[in-house]
């Protein structure tokens, strides 16, 4: 893996083989590129790791491949197509509420609707963020401003008519909401030429950007906007609300369709809008007063979309290559490569088994939702507060050093939109460069410091060192079929970190525990962040972390509910499932410093886990690894009854000698006391967990991000790996697990 | 404003951050350690991988997302740890006002 300009995605991260893979790829005209297909065995790249592996798998995929650059346009906005009705007569109004949330950065465009000649017309925030008309026909330009400057996250009115009759342009301009008097209204008008009205130009009429432009120059809007209507004529725009207009030429109420990436016009003439990279619904408009905390149950204080000048949901690639593979290809971790030169980019995938031949007994529960949610995560480049969690210096390899210059790689739940706001929305419908073996990370631990999908392969590599027969079932998976996903498999792996999980996905979890199934759960702060997918839309998700949990910003208030379905979003702990009913464990605490290990319990010794501890004589287990120096570290759960975790549960372990760079997460800080480090509080710990259910499977979970990188360490060969196989043989064995009477 | 200066009292901090850059950190280093790292937005000090896991050059952020990433290009190390120091050090001055002598 490197980092130069040779970049790519896939359609599909979950693939059945005989299946066709599309893969869309960029670079600079230059050179070809090959591609390749190869099975990820193991990706981190340290020395004292097992060693980097993959296969190839002998496959033609085409290619070489001719080099063509293919650009990233992030930005979102509302396009609404010109219907040969989509005219009015001489005048015309144009009225819309507004919140810009960065006035003065750049010009940024309100609506608009310019041909290719550059005739039409824009209502516009100049670069002072003054609001600002451009009218152009044959060639005359006139611009006409209002007013001072608009304020920063302040609710306007703003309106622009023109009378091509009477030769008159005129804009507008009043504050809603309560300002103490400090900001009041504005209004211009000026004389222009007589002739056409720049409403009827061929051109669609765009909102939050200049329409008929490339994105340099198309002067997108941060902001959010409200109840945009256009009406024949010229008419006060500071009377009013859209359903109090007669003679609506057109009428887009945002609030309906909430889901969906339509604007719908209620105006009765069909002008339906489209959006573009997914502006952020189901936010706040001006309407809301706080008696209303979910758009489901009132739409009505949610008729407000949000757009950023960096939102991105797809990056519309055209289609590179194609192939299509094996009928007999096994099921695993693959990915496509792509190389030129040196270069080289992973696009990773995963191989499912056809149903009616799931031969392992053994999923690997690829959790795709946490590869999305972390997607060209910029924690190292833009969190100050990175190198204080991490108590070490932050690293940046050549791929953060390319996203760095290239931000319009998109976000990730873990960071900002440029005017601050929450991101809601992440995609996988774009290049991702953390979504790579070889990847390094920032939060892992030393030495390897890998995260997510490249930590995940400690495990993968595990199991393909052993020679254990698994099959790859992803998140996407779980999300679309449920508990069928898993039907036929015994033993369900996780990764180390499957921390985003959607109500499907945990309904079908739960469901393959009721049915007998045995969960290893290999990681840390799993189960934790509930997740929406968008019902029509392939490829993306939502969170809003409501209320609690650890998160780069809150969501604005009264914006705890998912757009795109509906649900509260949210810690599933606030949603009535904790982490600790399904695994017997959920998250207390994180640090990235040091890992440590654990040290058994007396239940450890209990007879029910005996097998757990076959070859294992000393009372502390892992003290090595390669993710923070020990198994137990990252980010820890730990077993609590008052959440869920069975009465029966036997915590076999629990770790120790956590450092003050850990501390427990905000929901267990109700009251910010003194003592809340690793050194000092007892609930910064990992617990082992283990318990019987009753359908015969049972649950083995070990709380902590960090046990990964020790089941590598050594090539494998060391106690948190032997203490694994003891568990992942035991749990093969098709004997019923007994829950013990009267727990 | 906090209460806490990092001044002569921190000495033997410097000294056990000097012996163990990569901790464990005492309770007095550790406070060393939080003042260090709360780096203003602009000028945070990174380190640029120049071969993975085995070279590393000096570098700083710049202030907003996409500015160029300044490269110190005469301080590079072989060992990590020997980086940490040197940022400490760089640190220590720009806080106290005073080279780090110890």
């Amino acid at each position: 893996m490197s980092a130069g300009d040779l970049l790519g995605y896939l359609d599909a991260w979950s693939v059945l083989p005989g299946e066709t893979v599309t893969c869309r790829v960029s670079c600079t005209p230059g050179d070809d590129y090959a591609a390749s297909l190869v099975r990820v065995v193991q990706g981190d790249t340290h020395p004292d790791a097992p060693g980097f592996c993959e296969e190839n798998i002998a496959l033609d995929l085409g290619g070489p491949f001719p080099a063509r650059h293919q650009p990233i346009e992030t930005g979102s906005m509302a396009i609404v197509d010109p219907a040969p009705s989509f005219r009015v007569g001489d005048a015309f109004t144009v009225v819309v509420d507004a919140w810009p949330t960065l006035p003065g950065r750049g010009r940024q465009c309100l609506v608009s609707r310019m041909d290719a000649s550059g005739n039409g017309f824009e209502l516009t925030l100049d670069e002072r963020g003054v609001l600002t008309a451009v009218s152009t026909m044959r060639g005359e330009t006139v611009e006409l401003a209002a007013g001072d400057p608009l304020r920063r996250r302040g609710w306007y009115r703003v309106w622009i008519s023109h009378d091509a009759a009477a030769g008159r342009l005129a804009i507008g301009r009043k504050p809603l909401g309560h300002h103490c008097g400090f900001d009041v209204g504005a209004r211009a008008s000026v004389d222009v030429v007589t002739g056409d009205s720049p409403f009827n130009v061929s051109a669609p009429l765009v909102l939050a950007a200049r329409s008929g432009q490339d994105r340099a120059h198309r002067c997108h809007f941060n902001g959010r906007l409200h109840e945009p209507f256009v009406v024949a004529g010229c008419v006060d725009g500071e009377a009013g609300a859209m359903s109090r207009v007669d003679r609506s030429v057109a009428a887009w109420d945002f609030t309906r369709e909430i889901g969906s990436d339509r604007i719908v016009d209620v105006s009765g003439n069909g002008h339906h809008g489209r959006l573009v990279n997914l502006p952020t619904r189901g936010v706040t408009g001006p309407d809301w007063d706080g008696t209303c905390h979910a758009w489901p149950h009132d739409a009505r204080h949610y008729g407000a979309i949000h757009f950023h000048d960096d939102d991105l949901y797809d990056a519309g690639w055209d289609e590179s290559f194609r192939f299509r593979l094996p009928h007999d290809l096994p099921s695993g971790v693959y990915a496509v490569r792509l190389a030129r030169g040196d270069d080289r980019f992973y696009l990773p995938f995963g191989v499912r088994a056809p149903r009616r031949r799931r031969g392992s007994a053994v999923a690997y529960l690829m959790p795709t939702a946490s590869y999305m949610a972390y997607a060209n995560n910029r924690i190292g480049l833009d969190v100050p507060e990175t190198e204080l969690v991490c108590g070490r210096l932050i690293e940046l390899t050549a791929e953060d050093r390319f996203m760095q210059a290239h931000p319009e790689l998109g976000l990730s739940f873990y960071d900002l939109h440029n005017d601050g706001s929450a991101v809601y929305y992440s995609s996988r419908r774009r290049p991702i460069m953390d979504f790579q073996p070889g990847f390094v990370g920032k939060l892992g631990g030393l030495p390897s410091n890998v995260w997510q999908f490249n930590a995940d392969t400690h495990i993968t590599g595990w199991l393909a060192s052993s020679g254990t027969p698994f099959d790859v079932v992803t998140d996407e998976d779980l999300q679309r079929e449920g508990a069928d996903a898993l039907a036929g498999y015994r033993v369900l792996v996780t990764g180390s970190h499957p921390e985003y999980y959607s109500a499907g996905m945990r309904d079908a979890l739960d469901e393959f525990i009721d049915r007998g199934g045995r969960l290893m759960y290999l990681g840390g702060n799993g189960f934790y962040w509930r997740v929406s997918f968008h019902p029509d839309l392939p490829g993306v998700i939502e969170c809003r972390k409501s209320e609690d949990g650890i998160r780069a910003v809150a969501p604005g208030p009264g914006e705890y509910y998912a757009s795109f379905t509906g649900e509260y979003t949210g810690l599933w702990r606030r949603n009535g499932r904790p982490p600790n009913e399904l695994a017997g464990v959920g998250m207390v605490a994180q640090g990235f410093d040091a890992s440590s290990p654990y040290r058994r319990t007396a239940a450890s010794h209990d007879p029910r886990v005996a097998f757990m501890f076959e070859g294992i004589d000393a009372e502390t287990i892992g003290h090595d690894g390669l993710s923070g120096g020990g198994a137990a570290g990252i980010e820890l759960d730990a077993a609590n009854a008052a959440l869920g975790t069975p009465r029966h549960a036997l915590v076999v372990a629990s770790s120790e000698q956590h450092s003050d760079v850990y501390l427990v997460t905000p929901e267990d800080m109700l009251d910010p006391v003194p003592g809340l480090g690793g050194s000092e509080s007892e609930l910064v710990r990992s617990d082992m967990v283990f318990f019987e259910t009753p359908a015969g499977g049972a649950v083995f979970s070990v709380g902590s991000i960090a046990w990964a990188g020790s089941m590598a360490w050594n090539g494998y060969d060391n106690d948190v790996a032997r203490l694994t196989r003891n568990v992942l043989e035991r749990f093969l064995d098709e004997t019923s697990f007994e829950a013990p009477a009267n727990p | 404003m906090s209460k806490y200066r990092i001044g002569p009292a921190d000495l033997p901090h410097a000294r056990e951050f000097m012996e163990r850059p990569h901790g464990p950190a005492s309770p007095g280093l550790q406070r060393v350690l939080n003042r260090m790292r709360t780096d203003p937005a602009g000028g945070r000090y990174v380190l640029v991988v120049i071969k993975p896991h085995r070279c590393w050059m000096l570098a700083r952020m710049g202030e907003a997302r996409g500015d160029p990433i300044e490269l110190i290009e005469d301080r590079q190390f072989d060992d990590r740890a020997e980086a940490e120091r040197e940022v400490f050090k760089r640190r220590w001055r720009a806080l106290t006002g005073e080279a780090l002598s110890l």
